[in-house]
């Protein structure tokens, strides 16, 4: 008897909360249209911010008003963008998937430390201190400001150099926005030919202060055949729409600063 | 008057409920990284934790105790918290749309925090009445953004410190929230 008491009981609490949630769902309903309910089923719906809103619901909502752009979503890339496309009846040019790259390889190794630094751990306040922590003025200091600005663990500090781990990167550039030196850059997920370095020395200043920097020697542009890679201002940088990705100048470079294609 | 003033304080620092009793750690860790967050889950948790309080009371007082479901009442809670949390998100989206999307994210996830179910069986416990139970869920959710805007504001400061490599993280997150359990038992001699 009394397990049908129960039964009952909860049954009916259970109906009656069901039916409150009903009335009030109709009560104080708020229009949304359709097609931003369908954009927000389409986005991944892991509310990672990565696209700079405050997650997926307040991202469906600025596409649907115009203010984000349709492909805006790093996390979810072509297939999604071409999804909401569809539902907002547009074509959508997929955004290219993109990661951080750091352009620097001057890791312990190769650079000269300029004594120890001992103020605080983070490179925006090195460098507003006026503090060369490495001996090159242009290159990554290593104390980690892209490292605790990644929400998605993406970023290692090794031999006081940042590296990007492209499996966790989603392209989202809160790194971009942190390096103090703006070394960290938005590349193309399918080119491999880059110049880790952002050196503006000339030649033999930088071969002074690091063994692995681009000495704007032009070599690279002399041998590249689409006309992809360009030496100013002393350091060569490389245009990623027109590098076909020979990996020529990357053989040809004498501090091998330049990143090989991953199948050469 | 003197009891019920003894209930808020006694909820919010003699048993605080993230450092005394350890409920609500989930949100409590996850959520102090920022002070503008932790403030808004706070600000939630208050409102809701009152709420569900008043709720859960008078729904064990006038159903499930006379029926002697008292062993229900960790299910019907539960349901009814859901429900009540859902209900007021509706009501806040249609009615207040600013307070809404100044609550954003946290309202719905307070519908999984356990400090607010412990805090509804604990009156019932307690055996509080009406007007003791909404008076200690709301101790308790004022307790409960103490704790979490401290914590943030100690991070805050953490952010900036040279802490060793294998403490960095979470490590000295939990090691700080030790500390500030250790301090919030001092306030167990505190006599009104």
């Amino acid at each position: 008897m009394q397990i049908i008491i129960t039964t009952l009981v909860i049954l009916v609490i259970g109906f009656i909360v069901g039916y409150a949630l009903v009335l009030t769902d109709k009560k104080f309903h708020v229009d949304t249209d359709e097609r931003e309910q369908a954009i927000r089923d389409a986005l991944p719906g892991n509310n990672c911010g990565a696209c700079g809103q405050a997650g997926c619901d307040a991202m469906a909502a600025a596409m649907f008003k115009g203010e984000a752009p349709l492909n805006g979503c790093p996390v979810g890339g072509a297939s999604v963008a071409q999804m909401i496309g569809q539902i907002m009846g547009v074509d959508v040019e997929a955004a290219v998937p993109k990661a951080a790259f750091v352009r620097c390889s001057g890791c312990r190794e190769v650079t000269r430390d300029q004594g120890r630094y001992v103020g605080i751990m983070d490179c925006r306040a090195a460098v507003q201190a006026g503090l060369n922590v490495t001996s090159c003025v242009f290159g990554c200091i290593g104390l980690g400001s892209c490292q605790k600005a990644c929400p998605h663990d993406a970023i290692v500090i090794q031999e006081g150099l940042a590296h990007i781990l492209p499996q966790k990167c989603v392209g989202c550039g809160l790194c971009v926005k942190t390096c103090p030196r703006a070394l960290i850059e938005l590349k193309p997920r399918d080119r491999q030919v880059a110049v880790r370095c952002m050196s503006h020395d000339r030649g033999p200043l930088v071969k002074k202060v690091c063994t692995a920097g681009c000495i704007g020697c032009g070599l690279c542009e002399k041998v590249c055949e689409s006309g992809a890679i360009k030496v100013e201002g002393n350091v060569a940088s490389v245009n990623y729409e027109l590098c076909t990705q020979c990996g020529k100048c990357a053989e040809k470079c004498p501090s091998k600063v330049i990143t090989l294609p991953r199948s050469a | 008057m003197k009891s019920l003033i003894m209930i808020i304080v006694g909820c919010a620092l003699i048993n605080n409920v993230v450092l005394n009793q350890f409920l609500g750690i989930c949100s409590f860790l996850g959520v102090s990284r920022q002070m503008k967050a932790s403030l808004s889950l706070g600000v939630a948790v208050i409102f809701v934790m009152t709420l569900a309080s008043a709720v859960c009371s008078l729904l064990y007082t006038y159903v499930l105790a006379p029926l002697s479901l008292d062993y229900m009442k960790t299910i019907v809670f539960i349901l009814v918290i859901a429900c009540l949390v859902q209900v007021v998100e509706m009501f806040l989206k249609r009615k207040s749309p600013a307070i809404y999307r100044a609550l954003g994210i946290y309202l719905p996830l307070i519908t999984t925090n356990c400090a607010v179910l412990g805090v509804a069986l604990t009156n019932v416990q307690d055996g509080f009445g009406f007007a003791e139970s909404v008076l200690a869920g709301f101790g308790t959710a004022v307790g409960y953004t103490l704790a979490i805007v401290l914590l943030a504001s100690i991070r805050s400061r953490i952010r900036e410190e040279d802490i060793p490599a294998p403490l960095r993280g979470a490590p000295i997150v939990l090691i700080s929230a030790a500390l500030m359990s250790i301090a919030f038992m001092g306030f167990a001699n505190l006599s009104i």
